[in-house]
């Protein structure tokens, strides 16, 4: 075990040899030829699968009180119907499915039905006959702002927050909102469940493989070892994949009590409404300035909601650390609603919170009569506002992402004025937002094995949900030992394998990685002891180990039988010592149709500060990913609740629109050069957040300069800008 | 939006017909609705013999005759590149070639296609004999996790094609004329979806090989 608790020093990976290079993915041809298998996908291990459809309920809250399964069960092909008169008993901790007639929410499953096709599975879902009761839910964060209320941890009261506000002579007091919004991963959360006696192989779509196989032991009550979760490829994730969903529990039941392989996937119908989605929320914002910009007073006040026990959107997490003031009353309040469960999606907080703080900064500048850009600039901080100078970041360039962009971006060109800049039809404007996400870090596990013909495996129960996993390991194995990436194998996404970070908030990468350079560090020792060097002196280079004018070739120490070193990484206090995030300035060019109020976007640029960047291709995928969704919930995404029932009603990817090709022109990435050796051994931070967090309040603000019109209901679709520029 | 959670103010929708609009809601969907006394159901439907070229080899299925042709390719002939991401013809992952024309294959039903030449992302390329687009999209980073990706090049492929054919689109300014733009490409692939959001990357790929690029 390798601990990370004092800032790396200098280390293998400063040679930059194959790290910070654009390799090309290594499981990029078999992605591209379709030879990738996601979960619904393994048919070589499961040749006889049956298939599982779910049934869901079709109330937002109440009882189910009559269940007739006997014309499903009759129907031609059908192997069983599972419901909650049948179902096994599980355990309340977990996922537990089936467990009873009371509904909870809308998309609950209700039943399961196994077929030998999916045809006639999916035929005979359709002939259960279900009774409910129907109870009013609460599904509306409107109805509740003044009602039942709780208190988010982590709320803040500094200084004097309320006669700072009341005598600053610039100040903003607005009201935001931002809708709830789907992660609409392209490939459906899927399970196919074999058992082999007593044990259990779940092939799924998940981003966390040890969470998975303590999920489904803990639900179904069997002993974490006798599961194995295997998640080698990930058709998108952002959080979703993150739970443990009926199709995992029902088709391991299933499986069990047919003795044959079950595989289920939700239908693209089901996910929106089963699996969890981005809660809604409404943010009150109050910002007073001096006349010199600087904030004086800094409220962010959050109102969100959840099912009992859930979290909601924590909206006003990151404006505890964006900028100075000294006055701060930064709050988030959860109401209980009877929606599908809230869950993390992509930048959870920072997301849509960056939306409503980054769209009154620019209120407050133009107050000001100050330059937006030059607003964030005299607001920095180097260390936390709430701490003190005693807990500093570990790396925090906000500024200088901001004047990179503003000359790349031709900010000079802006006319602060809105409605002057006219091209055609089109009213033309820029805006700017700055960026923050948290950089958290959790321990990884690594296998790392150099075989006789001199290659290396690396192996690990990280997962790569397109983040670009398998290749950034590969890119730290090869630097770490000194081999070609041509020679390094990457196994990735099985709980059998060295328990790992897993991907989810932008710590999959930079955790994952510390561990591999954990499991090579050891390799390394192991074999400079076996060529009789110093491990401390040695140096991994060009498929040999040297020290001093002694070279030994390393595939020569391997004899007949591999070398094989497991580690992990473990890491310490320094996230506690040192304020840690990505930070990155994005800046939009937006043109809105004079006649019909239509945004289009037509340039944007994010200039971002991740520490190293471990592979230029990638992470700028990463960062094109994140600045498209936060165009998507700048200009359409939008689940739209249909309070008569408490559900997402536009439950398909044609009605929740999120952005395609036309909508998206060729985006700009710059990353600054930097590292940063509080994070990790490898220098780096987390990027895969980073691009969504404050894109989408650049698109609103550069709307606002084309236009003149704020649109403070997020999302900013053409009807609401047209009844503005109406008035 | 109507934050009146009592149903009966809406007034009769078809929605609220489905869902119920009283207190106890006895039927969960429209076959039932019309009649939830209905009896066992037919019995199983007869197979529908049906031959498909798919990738230059000829296979005769006998199938359910509600078998789309994406789960026929996917769950009867084992070619799992082609992608199931909606099945409600909304994403494009299922997009393959028939008789050279790309189309959503979960929205067309498997016997319809007797007799007919059918390309899916098997049939384009395997890793270390790519086709171009393939090689592109590796070299341009044109997907991340991978799962619309087949159908984006299928997709791309047929629809170059489409250029050659003097097929317009949307954005086409002169008919007679049509002139190869970003733009154009934008249009024409907007029905297959990246969440992941590799946009940039695809249009690069395509231009790349469009351009007689060859990666």
């Amino acid at each position: 075990m390798m601990k990370f608790d004092t800032p790396a020093g200098p280390n293998p990976t400063d040679k930059l040899k194959v790290l910070d290079k654009p390799y090309d993915r290594i499981d990029g041809p078999l992605k591209v030829s379709g030879q990738a298998p996601y979960a619904y996908e393994y048919q070589d291990a499961a040749p006889n699968a049956a298939y599982g459809v779910v049934v869901t309920s079709t109330i937002g809250k109440g009882r189910i009180d009559t269940i007739d399964t006997s014309d499903a069960e009759r129907a031609p092909g059908v192997l069983m119907v599972m419901t909650h008169l049948n179902a096994p008993k599980q355990n309340d901790r977990g996922s537990p499915q089936l467990q009873g007639a009371e509904i909870k929410q809308y998309g609950q499953a209700v039943a399961l039905v196994v077929a030998n096709t999916f045809e006639q599975a999916t035929a005979a879902a359709q002939m259960l006959h279900i009774g409910y009761s129907q109870e009013k839910g609460r599904f509306s964060l409107d109805l509740l702002k003044d009602g039942e209320l709780s208190q988010r941890a982590g709320n803040v009261d500094m200084g004097d927050f309320a006669g700072a506000f009341a005598g600053a002579p610039a100040k903003v007091d607005v009201t935001y909102t931002t809708p709830n919004q789907s992660h609409a991963m392209m490939e459906p959360h899927a399970s196919t469940a074999v058992w082999h006696g007593d044990k259990l192989t779940l092939y799924l779509a998940h981003q966390v493989m040890h969470w998975v196989t303590s999920g489904v032991a803990g639900t179904i009550g069997i002993p974490e070892a006798n599961i194995r979760a295997v998640s080698a490829y990930v058709g998108g994730g952002f959080g979703s994949k993150l739970v443990i969903y009926a199709d995992a529990i029902l088709a391991s039941l299933a499986a069990r009590k047919l003795g044959r392989p079950v595989k289920i996937a939700l239908t693209r119908g089901q996910i929106f409404n089963h699996t969890t989605h981005r809660a809604q929320t409404m943010q009150h914002l109050r910002l007073a300035a001096g006349r010199d910009g600087k904030l004086v007073a800094v409220g962010h006040a959050t109102y969100t909601g959840d099912q009992p026990g859930g979290g909601g959107e924590h909206a006003s997490g990151q404006t505890k650390l964006l900028y100075a003031g000294k006055n701060r009353l930064i709050q988030t309040y959860l109401a209980e609603l009877d929606l599908p469960k809230a869950g993390a999606m992509r930048a959870p907080g920072e997301a849509v919170g960056l939306l409503a703080l980054e769209n009154a900064m620019d209120e407050l500048a133009e107050q000001l009569d100050m330059d937006p850009v030059e607003l964030r600039v005299v607001n920095d901080i180097q260390y936390d506002p709430e701490v003190g100078p005693d807990r500093p970041f570990s790396e925090r360039k906000l500024v200088q992402c901001l004047r990179t962009g503003a000359e790349r971006f031709g900010w000079s060109k802006r006319n602060p004025k809105p409605g002057q800049v006219r091209d055609g039809q089109w009213l033309v404007g820029m805006g700017v937002s700055a960026g923050i996400r948290g950089n958290p870090v959790t321990a990884s596990g690594t296998r790392v094995t150099l075989r006789p013909d001199g290659t290396v495996l690396v192996e690990s129960a990280m997962t790569d949900i397109g983040t670009g996993s398998y290749t950034i390991n590969a890119q730290t194995a090869a630097e770490m030992l000194g081999v070609p990436m041509a020679a390094v194998e990457v196994r990735l996404g099985d709980s059998a394998l060295p328990r790992a970070s897993g991907s989810g908030g932008s710590w999959g990468a930079n955790s994952s990685t510390s561990g591999t350079y954990a499991a090579c560090w050891l390799l390394r020792r192991m074999l400079a002891e076996k060529a009789g060097f110093d491990p401390e002196q040695a140096q991994f280079a060009d498929g040999a180990i040297a020290a001093g004018d002694k070279r030994v070739a390393l595939k020569s120490l391997v004899g007949g039988s591999p070398v094989t070193a497991v580690d992990s990484i473990e890491f310490g206090d320094l996230t506690k010592k040192y304020a840690q995030a990505s930070f990155g300035a994005h800046f939009a060019e937006v043109g809105v149709d004079m006649h019909t109020g239509e945004p289009r976007v037509r340039r944007l640029l994010s200039v971002c500060s991740i520490g190293r960047v471990l592979n230029p291709k990638t992470a700028r995928s990463q960062c094109l990913g994140g600045m498209t969704m936060g165009v998507g919930s700048a200009l359409m995404e939008d689940l739209i609740v249909d309070p008569r029932f408490g559900y997402f009603v536009n439950h398909d990817m044609a009605e929740y629109q999120v952005p395609v090709h036309a909508d998206i022109p060729d985006l700009d990435v710059v990353f600054l050069e930097g590292e940063d050796n509080k994070s990790s051994p490898m220098k780096a931070r987390g990027v895969g957040e980073l691009g969504i967090c404050g894109v989408g309040a650049a698109v609103t603000n550069a709307i606002y300069n084309a236009c003149g019109v704020r649109v403070r209901d997020y999302p900013a679709t053409m009807d609401k800008i047209l009844a503005g520029l109406m008035t | 939006m109507d934050q009146d959670s009592n149903p009966k103010r809406t007034g009769v929708t078809r929605r609220g017909l489905l869902a119920g609009s009283a207190a106890t809601v006895a039927l969960a969907n429209a076959h039932a609705l019309a009649d939830p006394a209905t009896p066992s159901p037919a019995p199983a439907p007869a197979t529908v013999p049906v031959s498909l070229n798919v990738n230059g080899t000829k296979h005769s299925l006998k199938l359910d005759p509600r078998v789309t042709l994406l789960d026929a390719l996917r769950e009867r002939l084992g070619l799992t590149g082609t992608k199931k991401g909606c099945d409600h013809g909304q994403c494009g992952a299922c997009t393959v070639h028939v008789n050279g024309t790309r189309i959503n294959s979960c929205l067309s039903l498997a016997v319809m296609h007797e007799g007919d030449e059918i390309t899916t992302i098997e049939g384009l390329g395997l890793p270390g004999n790519l086709h171009p687009m393939q090689a592109a999209f590796v070299k341009h980073d044109g997907f991340q996790c991978g799962y619309c990706t087949p159908g984006q090049i299928c997709s791309s492929v047929a629809m170059l094609k489409e250029f050659d054919q003097g097929v317009p689109s949307n954005v086409t300014e002169d008919l007679e004329n049509i002139v190869f733009s970003d733009e154009e490409v934008r249009e024409r692939m907007s029905g297959n979806i990246c969440r992941c959001a590799a946009y940039p990357n695809i249009v690069a790929a395509i231009r790349e090989v469009h351009g007689g690029g060859v990666a």
